[in-house]
């Protein structure tokens, strides 16, 4: 998985769960971060649609279990459509 | 923009601002950040740091206004709201948004308990859509008889009405209707066009309702869903997907779009929307420039190029007739610009058009100073558009209250940004608004005739002004509680209402509100001034006292004083009295007590308190202007 990547959705995590970004790590996720509600997942879906111009699925959007999973999702999406 | 900074700098800078505590500077750089980059992505950031910007803005001279908005709703509207948050940051707006649970609006608004009502908004916004408010018409059209779509649609009026009658006994807040939309496609194909008793013509119908309902009541106002969604049309405009897996209707290229129509209703109802538009000339309001090209050169006209600079004036031609002031403000030798002004065959706006004119090379700050102090408006008041990033650049570094506006490369594209500035946006229309550059004109020849005189009461009685006083109507309404929203400088204690507000006070026993009418050998100026007065046993309070700029200094004020005072001592009151509460703009009021013998009761940190004895003193009414008082005078 790439830092590029990573680091972009770490930053965006961080302005979404008013968490700093020291504390988020691939293993955040709902369970770990209180402000991850379902409301700030449609949020988080919305701003990588958008940063990364890609669509996500219904089956994607439930892949993204924690940042590390949202980030490789995210990667292999950008592999599969060349920019 | 300055060229050098890029969003992900404006980030770096941003946060380094607020760490150094420059937060002025912060919460400009973080305006332009979301200039240029808006959208799901920025607002997260744009969002936090608003958050801690806020209170320590607050610290400053210029805090963000405060609005509560709440929305009742049929659908996920959360993933906007921050984008709203941002766009409302744009504008000195500090937005709290609540939103309440799904589907759950007719509760809401019946239990006078309900957490809208706990929450005090400003203004509440009832998105409903079609599917969810009307399922029969929207779904099972197919299977209702005439007679049964009828009765739906009747019942879904109906209920409208119910819901905006009860909310108006809970809450004084404006409310901003969606129209419900009519569907893409309809369920009997072509046909459903064929009559009006088609599923768009019961949806149709419905809307038409809502229009009838919101002329009915005060402080409510129709967004028209149907309209915006066919404006980037229906098909891009929903997002299936969305819609089923997280009741999000609105495609994620659209929300922004949702948010910015939400904004050309909070900006009218929070007051900061603009008076008058100062224009550039060369490049802006025709193409190439005039002391170079001539009045051969330059393009204005009805055809491909010209026609882009006359799509631009046709709008600033629909702004004028909203009551918005124009003005120029331009780097140009005056004769060559006022020759094209006035003598171009392809202008559709020529110098009787503008209310100010500035045609020199003193720089743009400077001159936009000056149409401020020239039109008696605040320079937030002031909106600025010009071809020049340099000069926009230094018009906002120079007066950030003042409101610029971002033209885009493409002439092309002129006209269509200056219509979308949401600060253009009224709510209602007074027929002030509607003549107000004509009575600029007249004001010129006036100010023009008052130098020729020897004293100034030479001048009032030259004047022959007549001031006709009345009590508050369903026909002045409107503009009453649009002078108190929006008159700053001689007003008395800056109290601000809605219409809402107003028609409340005027049944309630004690309250007087008389609003104050002039004319003059000029003109007409219109509806201008306002009182309201509140008995309280033999003392008599004056809640609000404010005059339009227009006719400031010409003794119309003394006259308004004179018969709320002469009213009051007619209803047995002993004392009139009334507070002074010194805002950053109304000086001019200052001395108001003093000048007429009021004396001082007390001072505090908010203001100070003046009373007249009335069974020893009067004010007396100034002999050169003319009392009208269709009703006779007294209450």
């Amino acid at each position: 998985m790439s830092a590029a990547v990573f680091d972009q959705i770490r930053t965006m995590a961080s302005d979404l769960f008013g968490v700093p970004e020291e504390r988020i790590t691939a293993d955040s996720s709902p369970q770990t971060l209180e402000a991850w509600d379902s409301i700030q997942h449609l949020n988080l879906v919305l701003a990588l649609e958008e940063k990364f111009s890609v669509q996500l699925s219904p089956e994607e959007i439930e892949q993204m279990t924690n940042i590390g999973e949202t980030a490789k999702l995210i990667e292999s999406k950008l592999q599969a459509t060349p920019r | 923009m300055s060229p050098e900074h890029n969003p992900s700098n404006l980030r770096g800078e941003v946060e380094c601002l607020i760490a150094e505590g420059s937060f002025d500077a912060a919460s400009r750089r973080l305006s332009e950040l979301w200039r240029r980059e808006p959208g799901s992505a920025t607002a997260g950031f744009v969002n936090s740091r608003i958050d801690q910007l806020r209170d320590r803005l607050l610290l400053d001279k210029l805090p963000l206004a405060k609005f509560k908005l709440a929305f009742l709703r049929s659908f996920t509207v959360e993933p906007i709201v921050p984008l709203l948050r941002a766009e409302a940051f744009l504008y000195g707006i500090d937005l709290e948004v609540h939103v309440s649970d799904f589907n759950t609006y007719v509760q809401d608004i019946v239990d006078a308990g309900s957490s809208l009502y706990r929450f005090a908004p400003n203004a509440v916004v009832l998105a409903v859509r079609t599917k969810d408010v009307a399922p029969d018409l929207a779904r099972e059209f197919a299977d209702l008889s005439p007679e049964a779509a009828r009765q739906a649609a009747d019942r879904v009026a109906r209920g409208y009405e119910q819901w905006v009658t009860s909310f108006r006994q809970h809450s004084q807040a404006a409310l901003i209707i969606h129209s419900l939309e009519r569907p893409a496609h309809p369920s009997l194909g072509v046909l459903d066009s064929q009559s009006e008793t088609g599923q768009s013509g019961f949806i149709r119908q419905i809307n038409r309702e809502l229009r009838r309902i919101a002329e009915e009541f005060h402080g409510v106002h129709i967004l028209d869903y149907d309209a915006l969604v066919a404006r980037y049309g229906s098909e891009n405009w929903h997002d299936e997907r969305k819609w089923l897996t997280a009741r999000l209707p609105i495609a994620a290229d659209h929300l922004l779009h949702m948010a910015r129509e939400w904004m050309r209703f909070l900006l009218p109802l929070t007051g900061r929307t603009a008076k008058c538009l100062a224009v550039d000339l060369d490049n802006t309001l025709w193409g190439g420039v005039i002391g170079e090209e001539g009045m051969t050169g330059i393009k204005v006209g009805p055809e491909y190029p010209c026609a882009a600079f006359q799509a631009l004036q046709r709008v600033l031609l629909d702004l004028s007739k909203k009551g918005i002031l124009l003005a120029v403000c331009s780097k140009n030798n005056l004769d060559d610009a006022m020759e094209a002004l006035d003598k171009h065959p392809g202008m559709l706006l020529r110098s009787r058009h503008f209310a100010a004119l500035r045609i020199n090379w003193t720089d743009k700050s400077q001159n936009l100073r000056e149409i401020a102090q020239e039109l008696n408006i605040g320079i937030d008041s002031l909106a600025f558009l010009d071809d020049n990033p340099f000069e926009r650049e230094q018009v906002r570094a120079a007066l950030p209250e003042v409101t610029v506006i971002d033209l885009p490369q493409n002439p092309l594209e002129y006209a269509a940004t200056v219509r979308d500035s949401p600060v253009f946006e009224r709510l209602t229309l007074s027929a002030e608004d509607q003549q107000r550059t004509a009575m600029y004109a007249e004001q010129r020849q006036r100010t023009g005739a008052e130098q020729s005189f020897q004293s100034k009461e030479d001048f009032f009685r030259f004047l022959e002004q007549e001031a006709e006083l009345d009590a508050v109507s369903d026909l002045t309404l409107a503009r009453v509680a649009q002078l108190t929203q929006k008159t700053n400088q001689f007003n008395l204690t800056t109290r601000r209402y809605s219409e809402a507000q107003i028609a409340e006070m005027a049944k309630k026993p004690g309250w007087n509100i008389r609003s104050v009418r002039v004319r003059d050998r000029f003109g007409d100026h219109g509806l201008v001034g306002v009182a309201i007065v509140l008995d309280q046993g033999d003392q008599c309070e004056i809640d609000t006292f404010l005059l339009s700029c227009r006719v400031i200094g010409r003794t119309v004020e003394t006259a308004l004083l004179a018969h709320i005072a002469k009213s009051a001592a007619h209803r047995g009151c002993k004392r009139l009295v009334g507070w002074f509460l010194p805002t950053r703009k109304n000086a001019p009021a200052r001395d108001f007590y003093s000048q007429h013998k009021f004396a001082l009761v007390e001072q505090t940190s908010e203001g100070s308190l003046w009373s007249l004895d009335l069974t020893q003193q009067a004010v007396a009414f100034p002999a050169w202007v003319k009392l009208i008082t269709p009703n006779g005078g007294h209450d």
